[in-house]
């Protein structure tokens, strides 16, 4: 059940670079990719610090600490959005200073990171399957 | 404003900025149309006369004429021309753009002097313009010769070298002159080499030589070798003449534009280039001959050294000076008395030998001068070989070198470019970067340790500028870049587009010009000779009809406002400029007051009295009346009337001490959307109630703390969320804050940074105890209501492939990549960009920037501004170095800096800038390896960073250690966001004069008053004697220091009192006493305040005084407490560097 949660992250993160890349190519306006994408921040951090301890729960103490410093990124990026600021994606600011490209490469690396766990997840339910 | 035609359609509301490819649309209609009968003016050109072309074009041209005229009605002439006068750079291309319609292109290039006398002599045309109808052929006329002086007065002045003697001359003949030159010099000129450069040329150049033979010289030589040279030499003088320099660039672009105009009127105006480069040869010649050449330094060395200011004061009287006088001063009587004078100097000489009579010339100048300048050594090896060491690279050993500061104000650098392309440039005013060389490799830029940046000031007023109406617009298919100088057309048919390199078809209706009426000659286009233009856009570049000028106040009445007495100066204000408000007959007005509650006014027309709406559910804000509340200005004035003189007093006696300020805003806005427009807020005090509530979050213990300074950023995201809704419909929201205690304005200025207002500080305003600050808001709003508007803008900025923008600073919001979004646009904002070279430029040797600027002018047009700047790419190093904007580096990274103090912390930026001195230093003093590496040693052109930046980190944005209210720090960055450039140098580094002896050498001559040019000072107590008396030029205050023992005739004659101890503490204004010093101090005064669009407050400080602080703070080279003095900062930097 690791995999249904998955189910719901990775869809987010696709939709979530296909939006930056949106922005990127200027196919939609900064103000209206930021809401979509703040929408959906919340939930993101949620689900993943959900599935981490799930794993510390279910004492798969590999996986954690795989999970830990990302839920943690995730986690300090949420609280640390300036009190000003309309939320982690900021249409005032994401076009400055590269911020939309640092969002596009940490989007892709977290995306790259749940793959990778994904098939570990599917390689250990399979296992468990087989097991049982 | 690139969106290609295919994309999706942005958000509905979003921006009135959608460009379906116009060109391509327009294209077979323009076809159809054939050449001549798509230009309505065409059939007009029987003469060559620009007034009467002006004139007799009603569909084209009526409607730029209005446009413009405006703006010497509205702000008043004098205003503009001053602007150009004071301020810091003579180079204002665009003021000369059309002055004089004539074939003397020459005449502009070369020929400062001219300028001078041109300029003198305006002020009764000036005044014509100013107050008669504009309409007719005639005020068109006397709106040309406005424009003259205008341009010319920035050199004028620059160029106070010589002639002061030269009032006589005129503006209004030489036009005419020149306008009914029969057309036959232009073209021959074209055609043939400078012998058959008959009358026009000749005469024109006639006049130029006295000052500008130095420069024409540079100008045959088309080389980089040439321009190379022709900035060292100039630059060599720096201390000293700057604006000879200056003056000759601007004058060429001025030739440009010149050209523009001449192209409009003259059939076959032909090769401005030909025309440039005869001229050019036949000053060469000059030169050839020695003397000439002395003459010139002579006049150059007027220009800047206090001992010999004018050419006939000068020391080396060659044989050609009296000539030279001889023919500036006769000029009045038209320029046929020149010519003489120009067969005298410039017989048809073969070019070669130019050279060689040229370069004894630069040996004599050293040697004269090396011991003012500590030039011997460099420039005695820069005789010949120029091009080796340009003096830009001039080392200079800074903790050695006392006096850095030159003489006047400092002059852009000029990038090194050939002469064609150098006269076509965008002005520096308008455009600037931080280097004109730019670096060839990301990884030379890095090397350098220069941010690489624009800045741009693009609403800049102008007095004159091409307005372009056309059918097609012609812009690059693939990029959208707007046809420019800097393109190239590979045959009659195409063009290259300049910033992507596609290959372009140049549409039917490009090829025939309508002002020569002549076919097949685009590159003649006016669009094609100047680098800012203005384009009238058709239906394709609107999302919607264009708006009406809309404006709305928004008015806190809660008591604390009341108490400070601000009601009635808007009022007042607002009175007296009611007819001055930009906009047309649609223009619509409002008026919301606020306390705890929100009070509405209808001011239907109709209505015996205006009607007062108070709606006191502010959790929930609704319109009472919707249609009723904006109301037409010209069909309710009397209403209007009534209600501003019935405010002030409506709430005297209110109890009220809260304020809504977030639901009045909210209120505003709903207001506004259906259309857009202006909301200008006026709020005293902290908002205490309803949405976006703001807590007190200021410790003044915590006010001179030197460790963290918190706050800086926004307590909440409600006025951010809010002012880019406003965004999204087109409203700007203009924040004026009036508070005697903290009113956190870092949450509220995201109102006006986002939607792209302005904002005003006025701390501790009170009406009568406070009433320096009362002044200044009067005049800040005259000139805030009557200054030009532009709605619903858009600005891009593109840039030669290769080049990419990665942040923006200025208040707008960035909607997407390269477009900002600008609801409002005025000509007071500045804007900067930070660039990044993604891809190696190797294979090109000229970058371009273009901004364009989209915007609906407050007479319902929608009109385009596209300003193009071209610069050069070089590989090496020192090129990079050579060519580095000493101001547009401080100012971007003052811009750079306020955002790390918001997103990291103060002393995080602090450091950065301590950084970028010590980096850029280490890496200049690493890369020449010839210097000694004890010493501090900067280039020529970065010589005055350390003290900018010094300067920077006393400023109160970023000085730590003394008592800086939090506000205040917050609006000095708001400040360094959106200021131009000319503004924010003058607030960093303010101009120190000594004015108890001015004396009449070295003034010059500005509508017939005679303005006294005294040297800068360096901003350093050791500069303040007791006996003297010191003006201090801070942007927008003036201070006038009285030292103890001040010359008693000084304070007598000039304040008008009988002594030292009679002089009051507050003071404000000069008497007008009947004595030459008082005279000079005002009409000193005068010109100074005239040069800029907020008319700046004047306070005179005695030496006892406690506002003597204030003044104090200014002098940034000395120590206090906190800060280091000059000398020490520059031991911390060369010791940094050591490390």
């Amino acid at each position: 059940f690791c995999i249904l949660s998955y189910c719901t992250i990775f869809p987010y993160l696709v939709f979530q670079i296909i939006t930056l890349s949106d922005l990127e190519c200027d196919y939609i306006n900064a103000r209206s990719c930021c809401s979509k994408l703040n929408k959906w921040v919340v939930p993101e951090v949620i689900g993943h610090a959900v599935v981490t301890v799930l794993m510390l729960i279910s004492l798969h103490w590999f996986i954690f600490l795989l999970n830990l410093p990302v839920a943690t990124w995730n986690i300090y990026r949420y609280i640390m959005v300036p009190s000003g600021n309309m939320g982690v994606f900021d249409p005032t600011e994401i076009h400055n200073r590269g911020q939309l490209k640092s969002h596009m490469k940490e989007a892709m690396i977290k995306l790259g990171f749940h793959l990778l766990c994904f098939f570990m997840y599917l390689y250990s339910m399979i296992l468990a399957l087989i097991n049982d | 404003m690139s969106a290609p035609a295919g994309l999706p359609p942005r958000p509905a509301g979003a921006a009135a900025a959608v460009y379906p490819g116009g060109p391509g649309a327009s294209r077979e209609a323009a076809a159809a149309q054939g050449g001549a009968p798509c230009y309505q003016n065409g059939p007009v050109q029987g003469q060559m006369q620009f007034p009467s072309g002006y004139g007799s074009h009603p569909p084209n041209y009526s409607v730029p004429s209005g446009h413009y005229s405006e703006v010497p009605n509205k702000a008043a002439a004098s205003h503009l021309d001053n602007q150009y006068r004071a301020s810091y750079y003579p180079t204002y291309y665009s003021a000369p753009a059309q002055n004089v319609m004539t074939p003397s292109v020459g005449t502009n290039v070369l020929n400062t002097q001219e300028s001078q006398q041109l300029y003198n002599k305006t002020p009764p045309h000036t005044v014509g313009s100013a107050e008669g109808p504009i309409q007719g052929a005639i005020p068109p006329a006397s709106y040309l010769h406005t424009n003259a002086q205008q341009s010319y007065s920035a050199f004028g002045n620059l160029y106070s070298t010589s002639v002061s003697s030269s009032v006589a001359s005129q503006g209004f003949p030489l036009d005419s002159g020149h306008c009914t030159m029969p057309t036959t010099p232009v073209v021959s000129g074209a055609m043939y080499p400078s012998v058959s450069y008959p009358a026009a040329a000749g005469s024109v150049y006639g006049k130029a030589f006295t000052s500008q033979s130095l420069t024409a010289v540079g100008q045959f030589k088309e080389t980089n070798t040439f321009s190379s040279w022709s900035i060292s030499v100039p630059h060599s003088l720096q201390q000293h003449v700057p604006m000879g320099y200056n003056s000759t660039l601007s004058t060429m672009s001025s030739a440009q534009s010149v050209q523009g105009n001449l192209s409009r009127n003259l059939t076959g105006s032909a090769a401005k280039v030909n025309n440039q480069i005869n001229t050019a040869i036949d000053s060469s010649s000059t030169t050839s001959s020695a003397s000439p050449v002395l003459n010139n330094y002579d006049a150059l060395e007027g220009g800047g050294y206090p001992e010999a200011r004018s050419v006939t004061s000068s020391p080396v009287p060659a044989p050609s000076v009296p000539q030279t006088s001889k023919a500036s001063k006769p000029f009045g009587y038209g320029y046929p008395t020149l010519q003489p004078g120009y067969q005298n100097a410039a017989p048809p000489t073969p070019v070669q030998p130019s050279n060689p009579g040229h370069h004894p010339g630069l040996q004599h100048y050293p040697q004269q001068y090396s011991g003012v300048n500590q030039l011997s050594s460099s420039l005695g090896g820069l005789s010949l070989q120029h091009s080796q060491q340009p003096e830009s690279l001039r080392p200079v050993n800074l903790t050695q070198d006392r006096n850095i500061l030159p003489v006047s104000s400092v002059p852009a650098p000029v990038p090194n470019l050939n002469s064609d392309l150098r006269k076509l440039n965008c002005s520096p005013d308008s455009f600037r970067c931080t280097l004109t060389n730019v670096p060839q490799t990301q990884a030379l830029l890095n090397k350098a340790k220069l941010p690489l940046g624009l800045l741009l000031h693009p609403f800049r007023d102008l007095t004159q500028l091409p307005v372009i109406t056309s059918s097609t617009i012609v812009r690059c298919r693939s990029c959208r870049t707007y046809i420019n100088p800097f393109v190239s057309f590979i045959d009659q048919r195409r063009w290259k587009c300049n910033l992507c390199y596609r290959v372009n078809d140049v549409p039917e209706e490009f090829m025939y010009n309508p002002l020569t009426r002549s076919y097949g000659e685009p590159h003649k286009r006016p669009e094609v000779q100047n680098s800012t233009v203005e384009f009238i856009a058709s239906s394709d570049y609107m999302l919607r009809p264009p708006q009406p000028a809309v404006y709305l106040f928004v008015l806190d009445v809660s008591h604390n406002a009341v108490e400070a007495g601000y009601l009635t100066i808007v009022c007042q204000s607002l009175l007296e400029n009611l007819d001055k408000l930009p906009g047309d007959s649609r223009t619509r007005i409002g008026f919301i007051t606020f306390d705890s509650t929100v009070q509405f006014y209808n001011l239907q027309e109709g209505l015996s009295q205006p009607q007062m709406l108070i709606v006191s559910d502010i959790d929930d804000i609704f319109l009472p009346t919707p249609d009723s509340l904006l109301v037409n200005l010209h069909e309710s004035k009397e209403l209007i009337k009534d209600l501003l003189n019935a405010l002030p007093n409506m709430f005297t006696n209110t109890r009220e001490t809260h304020s809504a300020l977030g639901p009045a805003l909210q209120a505003a806005f709903k207001l506004m959307s259906p259309t857009g427009g202006r909301i200008s807020v006026f709020q005293t005090q902290l908002p205490s109630l309803g949405a976006g509530l703001l807590h007190s979050r200021e410790d003044p213990n915590q006010r001179s703390s030197t460790k963290v300074v918190q706050h800086l950023g926004p307590a909440t995201d409600f006025y951010k969320k809010l002012a880019l809704d406003c965004s999204g419909q087109q409203t700007a929201v203009d924040l004026f804050l009036l508070s005697s205690q903290y009113s956190d304005l870092a949450s509220l200025a995201c109102i006006s940074k986002y939607s792209a207002g302005c904002i005003y500080y006025y701390p501790s305003f009170h009406r009568s105890h406070n009433p320096t600050q009362a002044e200044k808001l009067q005049k800040d709003l005259k000139r805030y209501l009557t200054r030009k508007i532009g709605f619903e803008a858009v600005m891009r900025i593109r840039c030669t492939k290769g080049l990419s923008i990665h942040t923006f600073h200025g208040n707008f919001f960035v909607r997407s990549t390269d477009l900002l979004s600008l609801a409002n646009v005025n000509p007071d904002a500045g804007f900067a960009v930070q660039m990044s070279i993604e891809e190696s430029l190797t294979d090109t040797s000229l970058v371009c920037f273009q901004t364009a600027l989209l915007y609906t002018s407050s007479k319902g047009e929608r009109r385009i501004r596209v300003h193009t700047l071209c610069l050069p790419v070089v590989s090496s190093l020192a090129d990079v170095y050579a060519g580095a904007d000493v101001q547009a580096v401080v100012c971007l990274l003052a811009n750079m800096a306020v955002d790390r103090s918001v997103s990291s912390s103060l002393a995080d930026a602090r450091d950065a800038l301590v950084n970028a001195v010590v980096d850029s230093l280490a890496a200049y003093m690493s890369a020449a390896s010839n210097l000694q590496q004890s010493m501090l040693i900067a280039p020529n052109s970065l010589k005055l960073f350390p003290l900018y930046i010094l300067a920077l980190l006393k400023q109160k944005a970023f000085r730590t250690g003394t008592s800086t209210r939090l506000d205040d720090r917050v609006y000095a960055m708001c400040q360094m966001k959106s200021q131009p450039l000319v503004h924010l140098m003058k607030m960093i580094h303010p101009n120190l004069y000594r004015i108890d002896r001015l004396i009449d050498e070295s003034t010059i001559h500005v509508n017939d008053r005679v303005v006294p040019q005294p040297p800068l000072q360096k901003l350093s107590a050791e500069k303040l004697t007791r006996e003297g008396a010191f003006f201090m030029d801070c942007g927008s205050i003036f201070y006038i220091w009285i030292g103890k023992n001040c010359d008693n005739n000084f304070i007598k004659d000039v304040l008008g009192y009988p002594n030292y101890a009679s002089v009051p503490q507050k003071m404000t204004q000069l008497p007008e006493m009947d004595a030459l010093s008082s005279e000079r101090t005002r009409s000193f005064i005068s010109w100074l305040r005239d040069g800029r669009p907020l008319s700046p407050v004047l306070q005179v400080i005695k030496d006892e005084n406690p506002a003597k602080t204030d003044f104090l703070q200014h002098l940034i080279e000395d120590r206090t407490e906190a800060a280091f003095s000059y000398y020490e900062f520059l031991l911390n930097i060369q010791q940094q560097i050591c490390k």
